[in-house]
């Protein structure tokens, strides 16, 4: 592997506002990106709403559960949404052959991809999290919110945004520089964002017990798979695969 | 279309010594088709080179290969000086630009913002003036915030050479530039390389227009898998062809082994519907004697032309013998 090059953050810059200008005039991506935040946001605050002061306390962790879940799925598949494009759409449009003649590197160019779809995603997911303990903070049952509230919960939430985020885009893009379709490439990357999104299931039911130590250690687990998977994914990175079609 | 002649686009390029690309044994595989095979060549600086072929001759493939795209199965090139190496990958891509067979730009985004993530990959500065000028070269520079969706299929192609030109590249590769575009929007682009021909440019192109290779380039190489032959487009026609002259009389000559025999510059002779053709050495000194013997002769002389022979006689020449040896 050659990547341990110093890497040019003029090119990822570049990269990355591209894309973004790519990503706001795609009326697909552009919709994903409004919509499926929405939803996934819309539905906890309704359900806490509907469910009364006097719940018992299974049905309120049931609860809590699902919306920390339908709330994770964010930053877990709008990457996968995204991100799916990074290599595949490129080179739909014949736009990979004129990037690849350039000096940039792979490391660069898979960086500048996941960066593009790393930071709108987090902000959407902080933005719609943050939107939804308003609303619960606001609206809900003192009782309901104490439980949303509660710290473990909060920083699991705004821990895992991140680093889920990162594993959804790597499992994304490197699907993406191995299918030869777009439409496959985003079945697949978002069924590869899901795993995470098990684990956090599990400590959203109590499952495994919420604790800002669990939830600390299992963050920094995920980003040590993440920083891992940009090198996997670097060296899969087959130029000469890439440009002419051809399968592994 | 004009080529800037401000002090900034025509500013002394360090010109750099020895030949721009060499090739040596080149050979590129896919599994079991070989796309090219042992292509052995080399192109000087402010060069233009003409890349000739019939489809699937390898001519993309080469380019590919040359642009580091390909990694070859065997042989060696230099390209900008350096060995073509993954190693020196970077460091090639960022002296050569490579205009591809499609444009592929992002239709999305405007000109400028096309050209303007390219001037980021090369990591250029004066990014502004640098695509103003590159605008410039190829009459786009009204276009720049029109998204490229809106653009027609030439006005594409002129804009995939604007970003081709903005990094000042040491060689440029173009793969059929005029390829698809009308007859005007080819001139356009024939004066363009022109143009960068004469700022010193190294130009390295393919194409299919056997007329525009003629005109364009100091040197053509004509592919089919192998590299069939490789000279100046002259050079060509007259190893290719024996040269002669034509003879046209009013009737035919009564004894013409006589009259033709034995002039200066003539080494034989035989009939053809019109009167005579001549195996010459020397057309300019075959003619005048030959003209003069005929009327000596009392014939009445109509006409005394010298072979033409095409770039494209010589192509189709070297191409139809490849079709016969694979017949055979
Ligand atoms: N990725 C690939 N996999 C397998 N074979 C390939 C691949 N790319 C090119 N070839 C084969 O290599 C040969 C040369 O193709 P190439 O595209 O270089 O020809 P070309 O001279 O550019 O043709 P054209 O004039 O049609 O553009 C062809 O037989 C082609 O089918
Ligand atoms: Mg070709």
């Amino acid at each position: 592997m050659t990547t341990d090059q110093k890497l040019s953050w003029t090119r990822i810059r570049a990269l990355v506002r591209k894309e973004v200008n790519d990503f706001r005039r795609n009326r697909f991506i552009a919709t994903t990106m409004a919509v499926l935040p929405l939803l996934f946001m819309i539905e906890p605050v309704i359900s806490v709403f509907k469910l009364p002061a006097d719940a018992p306390a299974g049905k309120l962790d049931a609860l809590v559960g699902v919306s920390t879940l339908e709330l994770m799925l964010i930053p877990a598949l709008i990457p996968a949404v995204v991100a799916s494009y990074a290599v595949v759409g490129e080179r739909e449009q014949g736009t990979l052959e004129p990037v690849l003649t350039t000096p940039i590197r792979p490391a660069e160019f898979l960086l500048g991809k996941a960066l593009a779809a790393f930071l709108p995603t987090v902000v959407i997911a902080y933005v719609m999290y943050g939107v939804f303990l308003g609303a619960v903070g606001l609206f809900a049952h003192p009782n309901i919110a104490h439980d949303i509230f509660e710290p473990s919960r909060v920083l699991t939430q705004l821990l895992f945004t991140p680093v889920v985020a990162g594993w959804a885009i790597w499992a994304a893009i490197a699907i993406s520089t191995r299918t030869s379709d777009v439409r496959v490439a985003q079945q697949l990357g978002s069924l590869a964002s899901l795993p995470p999104v098990a684990v956090i299931a599990l400590i959203g039911f109590d499952v495994i017990q919420p604790s800002v130590g669990l939830a600390v250690g299992l963050g920094a687990g995920l980003l040590v798979i993440d920083l891992i998977a940009w090198r996997l994914v670097a060296a899969m990175f087959h130029r000469e695969r890439l440009v002419t079609g051809a399968r592994a | 279309m004009t080529v800037e002649s401000d002090s900034a686009a025509t500013r002394t390029r360090a010109v750099p010594t020895g030949p721009a690309i060499v090739v040596d044994g080149l050979t590129k595989r896919f599994g079991q088709r070989t796309a090219f095979a042992d292509v052995t060549f080399s192109v000087d600086y402010g060069e233009v080179f003409g890349f000739l072929g019939p489809n699937g001759a390898g001519k993309t493939t080469t380019v590919r290969t040359l642009g580091t795209l390909l990694a070859p199965s065997a042989g060696t090139a230099t390209v900008a000086g350096l060995p073509l190496t993954e190693a020196n990958g970077v460091a090639i891509r960022s002296r050569i630009a490579v205009m591809p067979e499609q444009p592929g730009l992002y239709l999305r985004l405007s000109v400028a913002e096309n050209l303007d993530f390219f001037a980021g990959l090369y990591e250029l500065d004066d990014r502004r003036g640098r695509i103003e000028r590159a605008l410039r070269a190829v009459n786009l520079l009204d276009r720049a915030d029109d998204p490229c969706r809106s653009l027609s299929k030439g006005l594409r192609q002129r804009v995939g050479l604007a970003r081709a030109l903005l990094s000042d590249p040491q060689i440029l590769f173009l793969d059929e530039p005029t390829s698809g575009l009308d007859p005007l929007a080819a001139r356009d682009v024939h004066d363009l390389v022109d143009g960068l021909r004469r700022r010193g440019v190294t130009i390295f192109l393919t194409t299919h227009r056997l007329a525009e290779a003629e005109a364009l380039c100091d040197r053509v190489g004509i592919m089919n898998t192998t590299l069939r032959t490789i000279g100046r487009p002259d050079e060509l026609r007259e190893r290719l062809f024996a040269k002669t002259l034509q003879v046209a009389t009013a009737a035919p000559l009564a004894d013409p082994d006589r009259v033709l025999v034995g002039l200066p510059g003539v080494e034989g002779w035989h009939a053809s519907e019109q009167g005579y053709v001549l195996a010459v050495t020397d057309p300019d000194l075959a003619a005048p004697a030959v003209a003069r013997a005929v009327i000596g002769a009392g014939a009445d002389l109509l006409a005394l032309t010298p072979s033409r022979h095409s770039l494209e006689d010589v192509y189709l020449q070297l191409i139809d013998e490849d079709v016969e040896a694979q017949a055979r």
